[in-house]
């Protein structure tokens, strides 16, 4: 398989919804595609840079839920937002420190 | 002003900016709840009067992070800012209230909202918190950049709003000069990109934020919302709450049915026998004074509900919510309406406004009536208090208390029972909504924002007590004192009355499941409020048995019921559909009968299954 049409993690950043708890890093991107969500891609996107979710905005994952470590409360930029994993797949993003949540 | 005699400004900002507090600090007391005209959106709007004089109409609208509108509440806003509300102008002034502890999303809504051409001032609240944290706004620089006045404020500090309310005088006097053509447009992706980035680009300019951010949040939430100690914390506050409610309010509770026992007798030594006693005695002191007595318990359950709300915990308990509301097929966001649900089933389903998805909330409005609501606590008490011995287990948990855990716990399992069942076999299809909330900072609650909340509470509860109770009231006396029993009569007189005539009719539905004539009569108006059906009891027995059942209901019922039928009444109004004023919020938010019809035949359905159930396994082990 071709290398250029399979983007690598490195290409795109790592998906926010895959990252662990206590990941911090930077949005790389934030693009929607078909996210399940029961709303369109365009409509996801816009709700998460409502949010505050833009590129360039330092995030950080503080918490996450009991179950499937779901949902997920993510720092950004000095606001806390808590939403699910499979959202959060919308939101690429670029390990800038080590960290653990416990 | 030519047409209108007072200045309409609107409050805009996004959710949790302290609008709400800035809104009370500006109001007082001096507010008025109703809905929208169409919409059952809560309208909010208070009057004040500015040191010149001048008289300043003050709309709430709800909190929104975009004009774009993604629910009815936010729908309304964007309306409203417009001048497309039917019924309403345009506001003459827009107070977009900012947290000046967290700008960045409020600054891009401002930038949106300046688009709408409508005269702007920025309110920089909380300005003390944000002081406090070392984060410094240069408001002139942010008014440069912004292109609209800005202001700061305390709503929480006496004198805090002054400089406030001068502005919007100042500015509210050269209004028709500020007028500006509006060219807003729901903004796209790349829109809201760019706009973010311009706001991001101005809070450098004007904000220098400290190098150290507040950390009290991150340290209760390093507990609060832990995956396992915070569920666990979570399920302690509820507890601890339904203790406050049943231990707490019992002195309360004893004044004040002492004191209607008191008026009792004194209507009695001073009013002549004959019916106009019957009426004061059985019809107005047993009935209504039977529902007055739970005031307290409301108000200890709302001021739980407002209190966790102000400090910030309603967003934390959904997140820890989410995954096991999610697996009946709720969304976390049901967790604030369902808990309202336990005060009131009608702001619970009203509140399901916040779920953005049709299908989710729709499922959310269905089963907001199972949670036991605050109208079925004197059912419930009443029940228990005769039957359920006053003993304790393991010395220190009350086994009357856990009949009544059991019975909220009952109406829980059901609603997600429920929820379950119809996303199952009705909205199989449908992807779950995406669940996304912000979590903001802690903060302390403001005594005076939860008092003027309670004030409205009782005030609502109390009005119904006046009016909706006491006509039910009325009818009932009259149902059961009429016809007058023939002379010479040996019979309670009662039996041969209109409502003795009904009850027998309605009597023989009901006796599968235990219920006697009294019962089946008492349910009738009950359809009104749940707990007319304690005081339509408290008049039934009253007439029948005299002055002595009047004042303990508990003790008459105690004697009259089995312990199976006293068991199948539990039943039966942890399900039973009987709330008129529910049913019509269910149309009016559904917009459709159909829903209304179904919440009232499931209902019906599962409350006449559960009590037929207890009642023949109550008999089966004995307690016939």
């Amino acid at each position: 398989m071709d290398m250029s049409s399979a983007p690598t993690e490195r290409d795109l950043g790592l998906p926010l919804g895959l990252a662990d708890c206590g990941f911090t890093g930077e949005i790389e991107s934030v693009r929607a595609e078909s996210c399940a969500s029961g709303i369109t891609d365009d409509e996801l996107e816009r709700r998460l840079i409502e949010l505050g979710f833009v590129e360039g905005a330092s995030v950080e994952i503080l918490h996450e839920g009991i179950f499937r470590r779901d949902p997920i409360a993510v720092r950004v930029h000095g606001l806390t937002i808590a939403l699910r994993r499979r959202e959060a797949m919308a939101i690429r993003v670029r390990r800038t420190s080590a960290q653990s949540c416990r | 002003m030519t047409q209108r005699d007072r200045v309409h400004v609107a409050l805009v900002g996004t959710p949790n900016c302290g609008k709400t507090a800035l809104f009370n600090a500006l109001t007082g007391s001096r507010q008025k709840v109703a809905n929208y005209p169409g919409v059952t959106v809560e309208r909010k709007s208070g009057e004040l009067r500015s040191a010149s004089g001048r008289a300043i109409r003050l709309i709430d609208l709800p909190g929104t992070y975009s004009l774009r509108g993604r629910s009815p509440d936010e729908d309304v806003t964007r309306e409203f800012v417009l001048g497309r509300m039917t019924g309403e102008a345009a506001p003459d002034l827009i107070l977009c209230v900012v947290d000046a502890t967290s700008m960045r999303l409020a600054i891009r809504l401002a930038l949106e909202l300046k688009r709408t051409g409508r005269p702007m001032l920025l309110v920089l609240n909380m300005i003390d918190i944000a002081r406090r944290r070392g984060i410094a706004i240069d408001t002139d620089k942010l008014s440069a950049e912004l292109g609209i006045p800005v202001v700061t404020s305390i709503a929480v500090r006496k004198g805090g709003t002054d400089e406030l309310v001068a502005r919007i005088d100042e500015l509210a006097h050269r209004q028709d000069a500020n007028a500006a053509v509006g060219d807003w447009q729901p903004p796209s992706a790349a829109d809201l990109r760019a706009a973010q980035r311009e706001a991001d680009r101005i809070i450098r300019v004007a904000v220098t934020e400290p190098a150290r951010p507040d950390t009290l949040t991150g340290r209760l939430d390093a507990v609060l919302l832990h995956p396992i100690a915070g569920i666990v914390i979570l399920f302690v506050v509820l507890f601890l709450m339904f203790q406050a409610v049943f231990s707490g309010a019992q002195p309360v509770m004893e004044l004040i049915s002492g004191a209607f026992g008191r008026l009792g007798a004194l209507s009695h030594a001073m009013l002549p026998a004959g019916l106009l006693r019957s009426f004061v005695e059985n019809g107005v002191m047993a009935g209504v004074g039977g529902v007055l007595v739970f005031l307290p318990q409301i108000l200890i359950l709302f001021l739980f509900i407002l209190l966790l709300e102000d400090l910030g915990y309603m967003a934390r308990a959904a997140f820890l919510m989410d995954r096991i509301m999610g697996s009946a097929g709720l969304h976390g966001r049901a967790f604030i309406p369902l808990l309202s649900s336990f005060a009131c089933a009608i702001p619970g389903i009203m509140a399901t406004r916040v779920i953005d998805d049709p299908r989710h909330r729709l499922t959310t409005i269905l089963v907001a009536p199972l949670m036991t609501c605050s109208a079925r606590i004197p059912v419930y008490t009443l029940v228990i208090s005769a039957f359920i011995p006053n003993t304790h287990l393991g010395g220190w948990i009350s086994l009357q208390g856990l009949v009544m855990f059991g019975l909220y716990a009952v109406g829980i399992a059901s609603a997600l029972l429920v929820a379950f069942l119809s996303n199952y076999f009705v909205w199989r299809e449908h992807p779950t909504p995406p669940f996304m909330l912000e979590l903001p900072d802690y903060k302390l609650p403001r005594l005076r924002s939860i008092g003027l909340g309670l004030l409205a509470r009782a005030q609502i509860f109390l009005k119904r007590a006046g009016t909706t109770i006491f006509a039910m009231m009325v009818l009932i006396w009259f149902l059961a004192s009429f016809p007058r029993p023939p002379e010479g009569a040996t019979d309670p007189s009662i039996g041969y009355s209109l409502a003795a005539m009904i009850g027998n009719v309605i009597h023989p539905l009901l006796a599968p499941i235990g219920f006697n004539w009294q019962i089946s009569v008492a349910l009738i108006p009950g359809m009104a409020a749940r707990e007319v059906a304690v005081a339509a009891l408290g008049t039934v027995y009253a007439i029948e048995g005299g002055k002595e059942a009047a004042t303990e209901i508990g003790t008459m019922l105690a004697t009259k019921w089995s312990l199976a039928t006293a068991l199948a009444f539990l039943a039966w109004y942890v399900f039973a559909p009987q709330c008129a004023s529910t049913l019509a919020v269910i149309r009016r938010e559904t917009g459709s009968w159909r829903w209304m019809a179904a919440t009232f035949a499931y209902m019906l359905t599962l409350a006449y299954a559960a009590a037929f159930v207890t009642y023949h396994l109550a008999r089966l082990l004995g307690a016939g």
